[in-house]
């Protein structure tokens, strides 16, 4: 018995000095932690605000497009359910206000349609890269499902039974909010560099693209920083997972129904074995 | 076939509770294999191009153009005045697969002929302004289809299809 | 088979058929008629529940398959094409890849069983290695699996592993390149792994039908480890294990929708979402949860031992840590069967299965640091169990009494409920 209580004191001092160590996600470790957000599409019965993803499509058109593609990106995307909600139509007239390449027509070029893919800002990676600094910008279409904010053990357990999947969302917001006018003392930034609290190591190479009243909101909607961040950060998970919507509701009725028919189950299998002694 | 002595007095419970739960199961089962077979239906971006819009303003009289639809050749002429009348003058009595001009086109639009540019006979694609009557002709096996795009020699049983298509305003059309 | 047939053709074309090809006879007796120990415990469901996820896994690969592409330009854009275009293909993608890992959670509780309950004795030695022989495969099967999206994971995961054959002496460059088909890994080696990635399932339901068959030889084990001696200790497979099967299966569904409808991406990587660049290594490569406990081992080997470098010995170690299971039917020495009646042997056990799952866990962190002496620790006490534990502590241990018989010991539990 001894020997036994050793063992598990052991595993559990190890599992505390443990726990204050970096667990499996991208992102700073050191400086202020993120702030989660709250999320309208987060949980069970989270559904994207069609008025938001709105708002972040805007954002997306007027500030982040000029350097960022998003390949699979389809215009005919915003009409679908679960979207931001424009009609057939308008997307129609906002894809026609938009050239893409196609081989097959006189010029390579033509006017798009629903069906067609957002189209690339730059014709080459290399042309990309050389107006940013070397970097081709990240593409957006799974951007917000290629980021996370840094969990610490023990604390992403509870992500299982909460099924967070926002990380990339928060990671986005905190970066666009968490850039500092200046580098902290004793911090050297390269030509063309910014500090950022939450870019892993710091020193990224976007300028901060948001900044207050950049954009013109037709709504109620506050036209500051942190709106905008967050409306595109709402925007680029939708990007990335346009059913989420769809997958839940459908989700909760499939666990009903199974939770329905592992309790008849259950009733079946002690039925056949109530005269059995096991 | 089991060993447990079977209690006779609720049978009808217990059958009721195995059918009730194979009843509930099956549903399960059926509504795991349809979207396995369903996901062999054509998927979105195939769907997305289902219809396509053509701005036919630039097309002159006596021009034809050719454009992809649901992957086929679609052939959009602007007919000529004599084309047309050469059509209307054809007694049905002569057509393998009798069809009127009018038939063959929109209402006020009797200019413009829309067809699947695919032969009825074995699917080649027919080559415009040519053979016997002035239409279409398929080297494959000497199909001859006429201005309205009817069959008039060969093997071909049928017309030219005619695609599900509208005109959404003067100068454009929306086939499928 | 080893019990006797009690078939018995229902209709014309049953005999017909019986006459031909025994085929319906042969379910008969392996899934309806067989006699098996009346006092399983839910961990004995395991089985069943791997057979339903190999189905799962064939079934949604095979329609997964015929949407993707397996060239490195095109990859990437065609698992994406199946998430948003293709109908219900969000569903079908997430359960394949959800379900690759309740696969290899419940074959980790499957070994797990038979470590305790000592389902490798004799004579189910063969069940045994054919087991170990299975999971090789499904390891095989996963890590090619997961090269096929072709992110940044799955092209640095390729690239790490395919490197491990380069540490075998003299012939190791040249394997690596006979598996890579190039230089570097690139198409030839997307295009490969996929076909290898189909083909090896199958062969895995072939290596299946054999364990079943290994069991149904001597019948199954069972909690106490005592083998039937009656027909007084069986209940017939069909209909109380059948139904005992499906409702584990039916409980197992449940979480495994959550992860399908709610957090189809928990277990994976985000970097898997960037797609592969073969300039970029990712500032963390981890290979998928299952294998991280063989992942910790293989980094925990950070020294050399006379002529075996400490990359040539990391691989070693970890390859030997699944070689040595194949052994654990003769490095076991105890002449009881079922952990249930070996006190000691119990603790050592539980201390195995807690430093698996801290290997699980040290797969995950960086290797150093308390990160690493751990991992270390764990290392060195998983190789004490098998090759000193299991062989000695039967000399020291004191058993308790085995019941006679199934029966018996079933009927001791219920006894003090009729005395009531």
């Amino acid at each position: 018995m001894k020997k036994f209580t050793k063992i598990i004191s052991a595993v559990l001092i190890a599992a505390s000095t443990l726990s204050a160590g970096p667990a499996l996600a991208a992102g700073a470790s050191d400086g202020p932690d993120p702030v989660l957000q709250d999320w309208t599409f987060a949980g069970v019965f989270g559904k994207y605000d069609p008025a938001q993803l709105q708002r972040g499509f805007q954002v997306f058109q007027e500030v982040c497009s000029s350097c960022h593609s998003a390949d699979l990106f389809s215009f005919r995307m915003l009409s679908k359910e679960g979207g931001p909600g424009y009609s057939e139509e308008q997307v129609k007239a906002l894809a026609a206000e938009y050239t893409v390449i196609d081989l097959e027509v006189e010029d390579g070029e033509r006017p798009a349609i629903a069906a067609d893919r957002w189209p690339n800002p730059f014709s080459t990676p290399l042309e990309a890269a050389g107006s940013n600094n070397g970097i081709v910008p990240p593409d957006f279409s799974v951007l917000a499902k290629a980021r996370n904010v840094p969990q610490k053990f023990p604390n992403w357990i509870g992500n299982y039974f909460t099924a967070y999947q926002e990380g990339g969302a928060d990671y986005i917001y905190n970066l666009l909010v968490g850039y500092h006018e200046e580098a902290p003392h004793g911090v050297e930034l390269g030509d063309g560099q910014y500090y950022n609290d939450h870019f892993p190591g710091h020193k990224i190479s976007m300028a901060p693209p948001l900044s207050a009243e950049i954009v013109d909101y037709e709504g109620t909607a506050p036209e500051t920083v942190e709106q905008y961040a967050k409306d595109v950060s709402a925007f680029m998970m939708w990007l990335a997972e346009p059913d989420m919507t769809a997958r839940k509701e459908l989700g909760f009725r499939v666990i009903m129904f199974l939770i329905l028919l592992t309790g008849m189950m259950y009733l079946v299998k002690r039925r056949l074995w109530s005269n059995v002694d096991h | 076939m089991t060993l447990a002595t079977q209690s006779n007095s609720e049978p009808n419970r217990r059958d009721f509770l195995y059918f009730a739960t194979g009843a509930v199961g099956a549903v399960g089962v059926g509504a795991v294999a349809w979207p396995l077979v369903d996901q062999m239906n054509p998927d979105a971006s195939t769907l997305a191009l289902a219809s396509i819009e053509l701005d036919i303003s630039s097309i002159e009289v006596g021009q034809s153009v050719t454009v992809k639809w649901r992957g086929k050749p679609v052939f959009v002429r602007r007919r000529t005045q004599s084309e047309i009348d050469e059509a209307k003058a054809v007694p049905l009595s002569d057509l393998k697969d009798p069809a009127s001009d009018a038939e063959r086109v929109k209402e006020g639009h009797e200019e413009w002929l829309v067809m699947i540019g695919v032969c009825t006979h074995l699917g080649c694609i027919p080559v415009g302004e040519a053979g016997d009557y002035n239409g279409w002709f398929c080297p494959c096996h000497g199909s001859h289809y006429d201005t309205a795009g009817r069959i008039r020699k060969g093997p071909a049983p049928e017309n030219l299809i005619v695609p599900d298509y509208d005109f959404t305003s003067d100068t454009v059309i929306k086939i499928g | 088979m080893a019990h006797q047939s009690n078939y018995k053709p229902n209709s014309g074309f049953e005999k017909w058929m019986d006459e031909r090809l025994p085929i319906i006879r042969l379910g008969y007796d392996s899934f309806v008629d067989f006699p098996s120990p009346k006092n399983l415990n839910y961990w004995w469901t395991f089985g069943a529940i791997l057979a339903i996820f190999l189905v799962i896994q064939i079934v949604t690969g095979v329609v997964l398959a015929m949407s993707y592409t397996p060239h490195v330009d095109l990859a990437f854009n065609s698992v994406e094409h199946i998430r948003r275009d293709v109908n219900w293909g969000r569903y079908i993608q997430a359960a394949h890849a959800n379900g690759a890992s309740f696969f290899f959670f419940a074959v980790y509780v499957h070994i797990f069983r038979g470590l305790y309950y000592g389902s490798y004795k004799a004579p189910r030695e063969v069940l045994w290695i054919l087991g170990c022989t299975i999971f090789l495969l499904m390891m095989a099967t996963a890590f090619m699996g997961y090269v096929l999206p072709w992110g940044q994971m799955s092209f640095w995961a390729a690239t790490v592993i395919t490197n491990f054959f380069s540490a075998i002496p003299l012939v190791g460059d040249s394997i690596k390149t006979l598996l890579v088909g190039g230089f570097a890994v690139d198409n030839p080696t997307l295009n490969r792994f996929f076909s290898l990635h189909y083909l090896l399932p199958f062969m895995l339901v072939g290596v299946v039908a054999l364990h079943i068959w290994a069991l149904h030889v001597p019948g199954n084990g069972n909690p106490t480890g005592v083998e039937v001696k009656s027909k007084a200790d069986t209940v017939p497979f069909h209909p109380y294990l059948t139904m005992k099967d499906l409702f584990a299966v039916m409980v197992i569904m449940i979480p495994f929708a959550w992860f399908v409808f709610f957090a189809p991406d928990i277990l994976g990587h985000p970097d898997n979402y960037i797609p592969a660049n073969p300039l970029v290594t990712p500032p963390h490569i981890v290979p998928e949860w299952y294998f991280l406990p063989f992942y910790a081992i293989l980094r925990a080997i950070d020294f050399n031992v006379g002529p075996i470098d400490s990359k040539l010995g990391g691989v070693i170690m970890m390859f030997g840590s699944i070689v040595v299971w194949f052994f654990v039917p003769w490095l076991d020495r105890s002449k009881v069967r079922s952990g249930g009646f070996r006190p000691m042997f119990r603790w050592f056990y539980w201390v195995w299965v807690i430093s698996f799952i801290g290997l699980t866990y040290l797969g995950a962190q960086p290797a150093e640091g308390v990160y690493l002496f751990f991992a270390k620790l764990c290392t060195a006490y998983y190789f004490i169990y098998f090759l000193v534990i299991l062989p000695f502590l039967p000399r020291i241990e004191t058993t308790k009494p085995l019941p006679a018989s199934i029966s018996e010991s079933v009927l001791a539990k219920s006894a003090p409920k009729a005395a009531e």
